[in-house]
């Protein structure tokens, strides 16, 4: 039992009970004095500071810095800054909403959808918030309104910077778009460090640097009349104008590839094998960002987002593609690792393959066969039999290592938000796919078909590890962030991942003089191309076939992809480049020249492969002006 | 034994604390600006706070008893050790960075100085004689200074107040509480020499409000401006200008009851006071019921305690009572605070479920 020490209990009780007593009368004054100063100010003095609250006189407005620019590699601007007036609304302060509607409609050309989408923000809008009535006004409109805006009681007109797009879809899929932060957004990021701002970055480096581009908000201490008009500036802090970015991307280059692809569906990447920097990243058919940033129209969006060819995809980061032959030196360098493979051992192609004690047949792309190749034929004529055979041998796990080796099945960390890692059936991925893997998977596989999907960019980067002598550069968009003041340029450092593993030494050599004759050979299936050229290209064309939910011409559902990766000079590359295009067939015919004006600008400067009388490519001007 | 009892509550004290959490919460989704995050994050911090004060109250007062030394005994070292080794930040020395957590000692000390006092007082005959007195100043006035040094003005006086408060409930003689008074306000002049510039100037701010209204008199004037403009009935919820429009700042923390003023009027600050109120009579119940002397004054001096907080949160945004940084107990959004007040109450619901059925 506790101690406890012997004391006159009721004392003490008493004693207790008198100071309780005397604590709650001292309380029960403090009370009466709090409410009785609650009473004086919510009562005797509620229409004293009902006013003041109304009028709160001072009061702290956020001035928006200007968005940083975002300049291709030779400094023409892709985003820019343009001052626009938006007519505001505060509801709050609005006597009579229609009343000021109709006084405003002769002033500025007010229609049905312009009211329309008034009133859908008027009736989500939060209290105290302004709503903007039109996001821009012409000069003529915005000078009308405001000399009245003494009889528009609760229309404001403030002047903004908009976010412009002047090339129009120019490289979408690299720099993204702006568009107007909404609330859902805002939850669960910190909302206070977008207090003052409208727009946020969505997509591409757009949203990949918004904290660089965004800039810090400044603020004005603003002396508000009755009315909520500001009328005299008291304090300033000046906002600071986000970073200017400067990419790697050229957009001449660029709107060559566009234009090639003429909006077709497929996608370009073209690196700069030595430092990742991407020179091109084209996503085919291209789309306007310009009327994305002031909010869609809902209907333009839907044209857009119901597009068969679907315009709003990424595909240079979020295309999954089954790579079709452009796999195959990939497999030869695995192979080429191993001690019993031996290139110059030749295999005997009959136009089909089959596994043994099966009698299923796998076809060689060339009905009738090649004879007897060895790897330097297999690569230059893509003889399906020969990679099937090596598939077989090599097993798929060895295969599947050597492509994440390459990059794929990986993201390649570029700077861009929302990259696919696309597929490759490694150990794992069987395992988790719970399905049994059967031989003839591993030999489809070895062919790039099967459970095997790569990005374009992912496409670009391992093909620029080959140009690269087996180091795999992180491909970089932005290339340096300018401070607009100082104009100091922090330039990104290249990055490079681990070297890809080699045991046998000249095995890249050999995949690189295999992969020109491709293009030089007398039977290289992409011979030609580099006719005439003054440097030697090195390259690998597939031809994918896929399901398709659209029928081709012959009513079959099978989509054939065209795909080439190249890189050039073979000597000391400066330009690696994937192109995939889809519904085209045969990758020699419909890739593989994209691939070559593109070099062929890149290296030379112009698109052929001697100067004509052609002026440089213009950039064609965003058709939706501001 | 219904459930509360199974888990050693008081079912009106609890219930009271429950209601109270939920104006927290609608209070703090509107000053905000109407972030769900917010409010769902005040949701998990009320919440950790109701499963420590359950937690609280499964121990008996008899081991609160016994640990109260050796706790406060730490509570000291802990503050020294803030004096040696702590973080400053907004130019005082008042935490200690453990790992993620930062922990402020001198919140705890608003616990383990009436449990210390409580327990020295609980050793011997009340009313002390003037030997005891003497002892229970110099555990009162150790931590106080320690806590004053940091400087943390606001929460040394909050210390000493809540350790008078134990003194005032052992029953010293009037005449004893009459000197310290006149001692008081004879060293008053003293005090105001030695304060801190901002800390004189928010006492000046107090009665002359619009001397700097941009500066030391924002709070105090844009804290009036929506307890006034809130009237009778008040402007409904979520329509307080003053927290949309960011004039109030501190909406969410200590100023959480202007909005709450704005927003609700006169009539809705007379049910929340009625509210507060009913939970100190609870405790002052509790008091009443204790069976030691040690539950008795640890019982008493939370509930007068929880009272003082309460009055001078509100009392500051009513301007009569400087700008002190003291949040108002569950409405404001708060860190250690809130957790010592939910420990506090959880003490509280400890002495009351652990009584004896036989006195």
């Amino acid at each position: 039992m506790r101690y406890i020490p012997l004391k006159n209990d009721s004392q003490e009780i008493r004693l207790f009970e008198s100071r309780i007593l005397v604590a709650a009368i001292l309380g029960a004054l403090l009370i009466l004095g709090l409410v009785t100063r609650l009473g004086y100010l919510q009562v005797v003095k509620h229409r004293y500071y009902a006013t003041l609250a109304q009028n709160n006189r001072v009061s702290p407005l956020p001035i928006a810095p200007a968005r940083g620019l975002i300049l291709d590699r030779n400094g023409v601007v892709l985003a820019d800054d343009f001052p626009v007036f938006t007519l505001e609304v505060t509801p709050d302060r609005v006597p009579d909403m229609k009343r000021l509607l109709a006084k405003l409609k002769p002033l500025v050309a007010l229609n049905a959808q312009d009211l329309r989408d008034f009133r859908r923000r008027l009736a989500q809008h939060k209290p105290f918030q302004n709503v903007t009535l039109r996001a821009h006004l012409s000069e003529a409109e915005a000078a009308r309104v405001a000399v009245n805006l003494t009889r528009l009681k609760g229309a404001t007109l403030h002047a903004r910077l908009r976010r412009y797009y002047p090339l129009g879809g120019l490289a979408t899929a690299a720099i993204g778009y702006v568009s107007r932060i909404t609330r859902n957004e805002l939850r669960g990021q910190r909302a206070e460090r977008y207090f003052g701002f409208h727009h946020v970055g969505q997509l591409g480096v757009e949203k990949s640097y918004q904290k660089e581009l965004m800039g810090r908000i400044g603020f004005k201490d603003v002396e508000m009349d009755a009315e909520g008009r500001p009328v005299k500036v008291l304090k300033r802090i000046l906002p600071h104008a986000g970073h200017n970015l400067y990419l790697n991307i050229d957009a001449q280059m660029q709107a060559i590839g566009e234009q090639m692809l003429a909006n077709r569906p497929g996608s370009v990447v073209a690196l700069d094998p030595r430092t990742g920097a991407v020179l091109a990243l084209i996503s085919s058919p291209i789309y306007d960002p310009n009327p994305f940033v002031d909010g869609i129209r809902e209907k333009a969006y839907r044209a857009l987002a119901t597009n068969p060819n679907g315009p709003l995809d990424n595909r240079a980061l979020n295309g999954l593609y089954p790579p079709g032959s452009t796999i195959k030196p990939f497999y030869a360098y695995a192979a080429l690792q191993t001690h019993w493979f031996h290139p110059h051992k030749r295999v005997m192609c009959p136009g089909y393959y089959h596994l043994p004690h099966s009698s299923h047949l796998f076809h060689c792309w060339k009905p009738l066969g090649m004879g007897r190749v060895d790897l330097k034929d297999a690569i230059e004529q893509s003889c399906d039999v020969y990679f099937y055979h090596l598939a077989f041998k090599q097993g798929i796990n060895r295969m599947t290592r050597y492509l994440t080796y390459f990059g794929f099945g990986h993201r390649t960390g570029v700077d861009l938000p929302g990259e696919y890692r696309g597929l490759v059936p490694t150990k794992a991925w069987i395992k988790a796919s719970g399905r049994p893997w059967y031989p003839g998977q591993t030999v489809i596989t070895g062919i790039g078909q099967g459970p095997l999907l790569v990005t374009p960019l992912q496409l670009a980067d391992a093909v620029a590890t080959i140009a690269n002598h087996g180091v795999r550069m992180r491909p970089e968009v932005v290339r340096g962030i300018v401070n607009p003041v100082t104009h100091h340029v922090r330039y990104k450092k290249p990055h490079a991942y681990a070297p890809i593993r080699r045991r046998r030494k000249n095995s890249l050599k050999r995949l690189i003089r295999d992969m020109t004759q491709v293009v030089e050979g007398p039977h290289g299936t992409a011979r030609g191309i580099a006719y005439g050229l003054p440097y030697r290209v090195a390259g690998k064309t597939g031809t994918a076939q896929l399901w398709s939910v659209v029928p081709n011409y012959k009513g079959k559902h099978v989509r054939s992809d065209a795909l080439f990766m190249a890189f050039a000079p073979v000597k000391h590359p400066r330009i690696a480049i994937a192109v995939i295009v889809e519904h085209a067939g045969f990758g020699a015919l419909a890739a593989a020249p994209i691939a070559r004006a593109l070099m062929n600008f890149y290296l030379l400067g112009h698109v052929h492969a001697r100067p004509q009388n052609q002026s440089r490519p213009q950039l064609a001007q965003a058709r939706t002006l501001p | 034994m219904n459930r509360f009892e199974r888990w050693h509550l008081d079912k009106p004290l609890f219930m009271a604390l429950v209601v109270l959490a939920a104006v927290s919460l609608v209070v703090l989704y509107s000053a905000s600006g109407e972030s769900v995050h917010f409010a769902l994050d005040d949701a998990l911090r009320l919440l950790i706070g109701f499963v420590i004060m359950i937690g609280v109250a499964q121990i008996q007062p008899e081991t609160y008893r016994r640990w109260s030394v050796p706790m406060f005994v730490a509570g000291v070292l802990a503050l020294a050790a803030v004096l040696a080794i702590g973080a400053v930040r907004f130019g005082a020395r008042r935490w200690i960075a453990l790992g993620p957590l930062s922990i402020q000692p001198s919140e705890f000390m608003k616990l383990f100085v009436p449990m210390a006092l409580s327990w020295f007082f609980s050793r011997g005959h009340l009313p002390p004689r003037l030997g005891r007195l003497a002892g229970a100043t110099l555990i009162l006035l150790v931590p106080v200074l320690l806590i004053a040094k940091e400087p943390d003005l606001g929460t040394a006086l909050i210390v000493l107040l809540s350790g008078i408060i134990v003194l005032f409930l052992a029953g010293i003689g009037w005449r004893t509480v009459l000197t310290v008074l006149a001692m008081g306000m004879a060293a008053a002049p003293v005090l105001w020499a030695h304060m801190h510039h901002y800390q004189r100037q928010r006492i000046y701010i107090l009665f002359h409000p619009q001397a700097d209204p941009l500066g030391a008199g924002y709070h105090a004037i844009q804290a009036m401006i929506a307890v006034g403009s809130g009237g009778l009935f008040g402007q409904g919820w979520l329509n307080s200008s003053q927290a949309h429009l960011h004039f109030l700042p501190d909406s969410t923390t200590d100023f959480a009851f202007a909005v709450f003023c704005q927003e609700f009027g006169l009539v809705g600050n007379l049910a929340l006071l009625a509210l507060y109120l009913f939970i100190v009579y609870r405790g002052l119940r509790i008091a009443f019921a204790a069976q030691d002397t040690y539950s008795r004054l640890l019982a008493g001096s939370l509930s007068i305690l929880f009272f003082f907080d309460v009055f001078i949160n509100m009392g500051m945004v009513a301007g009569i009572l400087p700008v002190v940084g003291v949040p108002l107990p569950l409405l404001s959004y708060g860190g250690t605070s809130l957790l010592i007040i939910m420990a506090g109450l959880g003490v509280l619901m400890s002495i009351h479920s652990h009584r004896r059925l036989v006195n």
